[in-house]
């Protein structure tokens, strides 16, 4: 499956709360960050939990947040940051201006 | 009763040992008294997965860092990918993923999984109860320097500190710094800095 | 407080006390119970998937995640698991699990 972000794309997760078994942690959820990798494409976890195939396999990043941008009330450094693993559907790109550009 | 492995009472807190007693211990032997008798699983099979766990320690880690810290080409290929470099050395990693991330020039990794208690156990075996437990788990990605100074780890406030959050099919493992003060040391004189915490993040390599 | 959006089990970020750092052993009905799931998940028996497993421990609800041991979680959901694809019945079960309850206490007597 295409990877529809690369290294570098600043993204956004989607402020969703489908119930089911989720993955995306509910603190990056809503939250600005930038591609770090592409880990490959692997079984939609979503639907594993549920024992059905998984397929088609997800495009799966990892995204890297500064930590100001999830906490932004906290006093702190400037420069520490969080990476999470997140599936594609889950991401949109944080500014209009890059729909299609990659 | 066959369960050698129970321990006596008189040692510190052993979390996983709280709750209702014996039910739930009841319920692995019926299970897999049940699955042994329709063939789903033998004893043997058992038997070997038990003792595989077993065999892996952070030992196996210290000797995968060991050989990073002197052999900048291997390094290379455990960064672009863990789990091939860590069968190099003929260590066995099952289905997992190996993310090596290494510390450097004013960064530092550490590694949590906040959903549940994914770790490197293919790696360096089963996780302390600390790794898998509420504390840890909700507050290294928020205030992560504050978890690090309870494990007496302080990194410097012009560093990076790099929280990396095992959410799906990755699992970390820290590549600490080499020491100072260990040039010419071989291979196992350098593994036995290493320990499991340093290959989490939460601390530092021993000191020569 | 409670979000009904956000699962009991999805902690990042919350408040919490200081990290307790005793360590046990694994007991040998822990180890078997890991074990049993390494060889469930494998590839040629593909009957609890890890993902199936965390499902199933995020279904225990609130109470059970915080009052069960670790490996306590994983033999429940293990078992869910295997009782909703039928690899064996409730009663089957409930039937041994009381015969190894009557073999234990013979064992203490």
């Amino acid at each position: 499956m295409t990877a529809r972000f690369g290294p570098g794309d600043r993204v956004r997760v989607r402020w969703a709360h489908p119930p089911g078994h989720i993955r995306t942690p509910y603190y990056v959820r809503g939250k600005t960050g930038v591609i770090e990798r592409i880990c490959g494409s692997f079984r939609d976890p979503e639907e594993l939990a549920y024992a059905r195939d998984g397929q088609p396999e997800r495009p799966l990043y990892r995204v890297h947040f500064d930590r100001r941008t999830l906490w932004p009330d906290d006093q702190g450094r400037a420069k520490d940051g969080v990476e999470v693993e997140i599936f594609e559907p889950w991401l949109e790109p944080a500014d209009a201006a890059m729909e299609g550009g990659t | 009763m066959s369960d050698t492995g129970q321990h006596s009472h008189d040692h510190t807190p052993r979390p996983d040992q709280d709750g209702p007693p014996s039910y739930y211990q009841a319920m692995e032997t019926a299970v897999r008294e049940l699955l042994i008798e329709k063939g789903v699983v033998t004893a043997e099979e058992v038997r070997a997965a038990v003792e595989a766990m077993d065999a892996r320690s952070p030992a196996q880690g210290a000797r995968v860092v060991a050989r990073a810290w002197s052999d900048p080409k291997f390094k290379a290929r455990l960064l672009k990918d863990g789990s091939a470099a860590c069968a190099e050395l003929g260590i066995d990693m099952g289905p997992t993923h190996l993310v090596v991330v290494a510390n450097g020039d004013k960064l530092h990794n550490v590694i949590v999984c906040t959903l549940c208690s994914c770790y490197p156990r293919f790696l360096i075996g089963l996780p302390p109860d600390w790794y898998k437990a509420r504390a840890y788990r909700s507050r290294v990605v928020r205030e992560p320097r504050a978890v690090l100074g309870e494990f007496g780890t302080e990194i410097p406030d012009d560093w990076e500190v790099r929280v990396h959050d095992s959410t799906a099919d990755m699992r970390y493992m820290v590549l600490p710094r080499r020491p100072e003060g260990t040039e010419g040391w071989s291979e196992e004189q350098l593994a036995g800095l290493v320990t499991r915490d340093c290959m989490i993040g939460v601390t530092l390599p021993k000191s020569p | 407080m409670s979000d009904p959006g956000r699962g009991y089990h999805d902690m990042g970020g919350l408040p919490a006390g200081p990290v307790e750092r005793g360590e046990h052993d694994y007991a040998l009905w822990e180890k078997r119970v890991d074990a049993l799931l390494v060889l469930l998940s494998d590839k040629e028996r593909d009957l609890v998937r890890v993902d199936e497993l965390r499902r199933g421990i995020e279904q225990l609800g609130a109470k059970a995640y915080d009052e069960l041991s670790y490996y306590e979680r994983w033999i429940a959901s293990i078992t869910g698991v295997l009782l909703g694809k039928g690899v064996f019945t409730s009663d089957e079960l409930g039937r041994r699990m009381a015969e190894v309850e009557a073999r234990r206490r013979g064992d203490e007597a």
